[in-house]
């Protein structure tokens, strides 16, 4: 028997008796629900918040379970827990790290409406929920869980039977809201636009350079992107430099490049050439 | 409650911690033994010995190599966040150990005297749990990579949260068919379903290709590594990771890969139950379920080990499109199937109905495909029409794409003066078309 089943044993008996397992597990879950609440609020930082929410996520699926309701409860944790906070993480991972919450107002007044509003949802929900709570008597979850094969053959008879319109028109909704969602950020790319990979391979080969560039700094005295690589008459490549360097200004790379490329010394004079200059008459004879 | 919860519902206090630690440990060796067996088979494949120096075979040798790790300097990075740095791999740990909770061994035993079953616990929705501690496993490596504040992590960790996501709705939805088969959530009961009909391997066998390919992409193994792909982002999401913390991953891992083969055992291959010639006879009763389910379990594992001897790490778009466009539409349409075939078997329809109905189906299906124009094959021959035209003014090509001279070639006649050169027979002046080009005049010091 589990620790979880521990638990759950004492909690049989009535309907509105607490067992001292449920007042047991009420006192260390609640508290911990509440305090992932108010850390999601008071986090600085966006992922501590998420993860502040993932744990009140948790602690509700782990009450439900301790109520008799183990479906809804792992329902809850593989749901909300395991995929829509985990989608809000690996959006927040991608804004980065260092993206804490700004403390600049951007609507003037719009923190005393906030809580305002804040306060009077909370007020709202606890009439409400006060109201519905303390007028009924509760019936408990004993005879769903144990007439009729269970929790979870009740559960799902009542979603294809009773509750089958509700049930759909909510799949529907979402779908819509996945699909719109699609629609409005996926840009249209037709197949025409786009190269398979065989088209690409032939291009490059086809192409006047079927070779990658060189690599900037590789044969130079200097390790730097902005060096470019030497021809062997000692020449630099411009194709070697990054297309980046160009906003950066030649003048601040002239004095570089002319240490690196050893103005004013010449090449040895059997040395090989860089292409596309015009035969000089003095290296004429030996060669064909 | 499940008639495997009710006899565990009063286990007392002892057997249970009993059974905790021996699950606990059975991991533990579990993982030690995989480690192992995996570095011996991958030697044996790549035609090396692997290890066989510590220990009878090398058996040791994982301990020996896990001592050696709890006593390296545990690094943190200056840009981590300490407490979900620290937090990540106790996650990662954590999940995995409990998944294995509702994971049954065995049959009834009895253990000093109690009558019990060999499982830490049975709920009605045992299939769930492991579903939850997967998804919830996640966390650890998403936030293992977030936390380290470095790139590779962070790319490796945005990779896992897609890809795990992804598969576990394949893995979900590959459960279904069982879960529809069986009339259960409950491990215990998926376990018994099959000891009265066949294994649902056979009932259902396309089901067991989604969650084999699917248990292999939600365990981070290759060929789906590719959080950790080392070729790519040094160690994926562990990179920042040393000490004790990196040993949680790895035992996090092997624990998983131990767990998805149980489950699969479990929900496939019949669970702790003796195959064929042996079912139903002594040995498939009692402590014999353990040597039963342990054997298929290393089965499955062995299968993990072949695999990343095998087979190269697929690309990142290639993995996706697999899960997306194959496994999840796929077992889509196996689950309309396999409930279509139990409403039937449910409904006063005679086989001859279903036949009849079935063949015109079938009809309907071939004629609308031979209606359908044959999109792939146009769009490559129209491609390849494209490309003939685009290459007009160049060499043909014939079979092989490789560039042929025409059959009708006519050979031009030599340039004037080439023709003139061999004419007198000058002596090797090529000076004018073949000789070094020369220096620039400016060509220091410019770009």
């Amino acid at each position: 028997m589990s620790p979880l089943s521990v638990l759950l044993a004492p909690l049989a008996p009535s309907a509105d008796t607490v067992g001292l397992g449920e007042a047991i597990a009420f006192w260390i879950l609640g508290p911990l629900a509440l305090a992932g609440g108010l850390g999601m609020v008071f986090a600085r930082n966006a992922v501590h918040s998420a993860l502040w929410l993932a744990q009140a996520m948790l602690c509700l699926g782990a009450l439900y379970m301790v109520e008799q309701a183990p479906f809804l409860g792992f329902v809850q944790i593989i749901v909300y827990t395991g995929a829509i906070m985990m989608l809000f993480l690996f959006v927040l991972m991608l804004v980065g790290k260092e993206s804490a919450e700004s403390v600049v107002e951007v609507l003037r007044g719009q923190r005393v409406a906030a809580a305002l509003g804040g306060i009077g949802l909370a007020v709202l929900l606890a009439a409400m929920l006060g109201r519905a709570v303390t007028g009924l008597t509760s019936v408990g979850l004993a005879a769903p869980n144990t007439t009729g094969g269970g929790n979870v053959p009740n559960l799902g008879r009542l979603l294809f039977t009773d509750y089958l319109f509700p049930f759909e028109l909510t799949s529907a909704l979402l779908i819509t809201a996945a699909v719109g969602a699609m629609v409005l950020a996926y840009t249209e790319r037709t197949k025409e636009g786009r190269l398979t990979q065989r088209e690409r391979v032939e291009a490059r080969i086809r192409g006047p350079r079927p070779s990658p560039l060189p690599g900037p700094g590789v044969f130079a005295t200097l390790n730097s992107v902005a060096t470019p690589a030497l021809l062997p008459d000692g020449s630099p490549a411009p194709e070697s430099r990054s297309e980046l360097l160009e906003s950066t200004g030649p003048d601040r790379l002239n004095a570089d490049l002319r240490s690196v490329a050893s103005a004013g010394v010449e090449p040895p004079a059997r040395a090989l050439r860089g292409p596309a200059v015009p035969p000089p008459a003095n290296e004429e004879g030996g060669k064909s | 409650m499940t008639p495997t919860g009710a006899l565990l519902a009063h286990d007392p206090l002892w057997l249970i911690i009993i059974k905790v630690v021996a699950v606990f440990v059975f991991l533990q060796v579990m993982t030690l033994f995989m480690i192992w067996l995996e570095r011996r088979v991958v030697g044996r494949m790549q035609h090396r010995v692997g290890p066989n120096r510590v220990g009878p075979f090398g058996l040791l040798q994982s301990l020996a190599d896990g001592l050696k790790l709890a006593f390296k300097e545990d690094i943190q990075p200056v840009l981590a966040d300490r407490w979900v740095y620290i937090l990540a791999p106790v996650i990662s740990t954590v999940t995995a150990f409990t998944a294995f909770a509702v994971i049954p061994l065995g049959g009834q035993v009895s253990i000093f005297g109690h009558q019990t079953a060999l499982q830490v616990t049975d709920l009605s929705v045992g299939v769930l749990v492991v579903l939850a501690c997967s998804s919830l496993g996640v966390y650890g490596i998403v936030l293992s990579g977030w936390a380290s504040g470095s790139p590779y992590p962070l790319l490796g960790s945005l990779r896992s949260a897609a890809q795990v996501i992804s598969y576990e709705i394949a893995l979900g939805m590959s459960i279904v068919a069982v879960i529809l088969y069986s009339g259960s959530l409950s491990t215990a009961d998926i376990v018994d379903a099959q000891s009265r009909q066949w294994w649902f391997v056979f009932l259902l066998f396309p089901s067991f290709v989604v969650f084999c390919v699917s248990m292999v992409g939600e365990t981070n193994r290759a060929p789906f590594d590719l959080p950790e792909a080392e070729s790519e982002l040094v160690g994926g999401f562990h990179t920042e990771y040393s000490s004790l913390k990196f040993a949680l991953f790895f035992l996090a891992e092997y624990v998983n890969m131990v767990t998805v083969s149980a489950m699969a055992t479990t929900l496939f291959l019949g669970g702790w139950h003796a195959p064929w010639p042996l079912s139903g006879g002594p040995f498939d009763r009692g402590w014999w379920g353990l040597l039963w389910f342990i054997s298929k379990m290393l089965v499955f594992l062995f299968v993990f080990i072949w695999l990343r001897g095998t087979l190269p790490r697929l690309r990142y778009d290639q993995f996706m499109a697999v899960g997306w466009k194959l496994l999840v539409p796929g077992s889509l349409v196996w689950i309309v199937l396999v409930s279509t075939a139990r409403a039937l078997r449910s409904t006063s329809v005679t086989p001859v109905e279903i036949l009849v109905v079935g063949g015109i189906l079938l009809v309907m299906l071939v004629v609308v495909a031979f209606l359908l124009p044959q999109g792939g094959k146009t769009a490559q021959t129209a491609a390849a029409g494209n490309g003939a035209t685009k290459r007009a003014g160049q060499a043909p090509t014939a079979g092989s794409d490789y560039p042929l001279p025409p059959l009708d070639l006519v050979v031009p006649p030599p340039p004037p003066r080439r023709a003139a050169m061999t004419a007198t027979g000058a002596s090797a002046d090529g000076a004018s078309d073949g000789g070094p080009p020369a220096r620039r005049e400016d060509g220091h010091g410019t770009t």
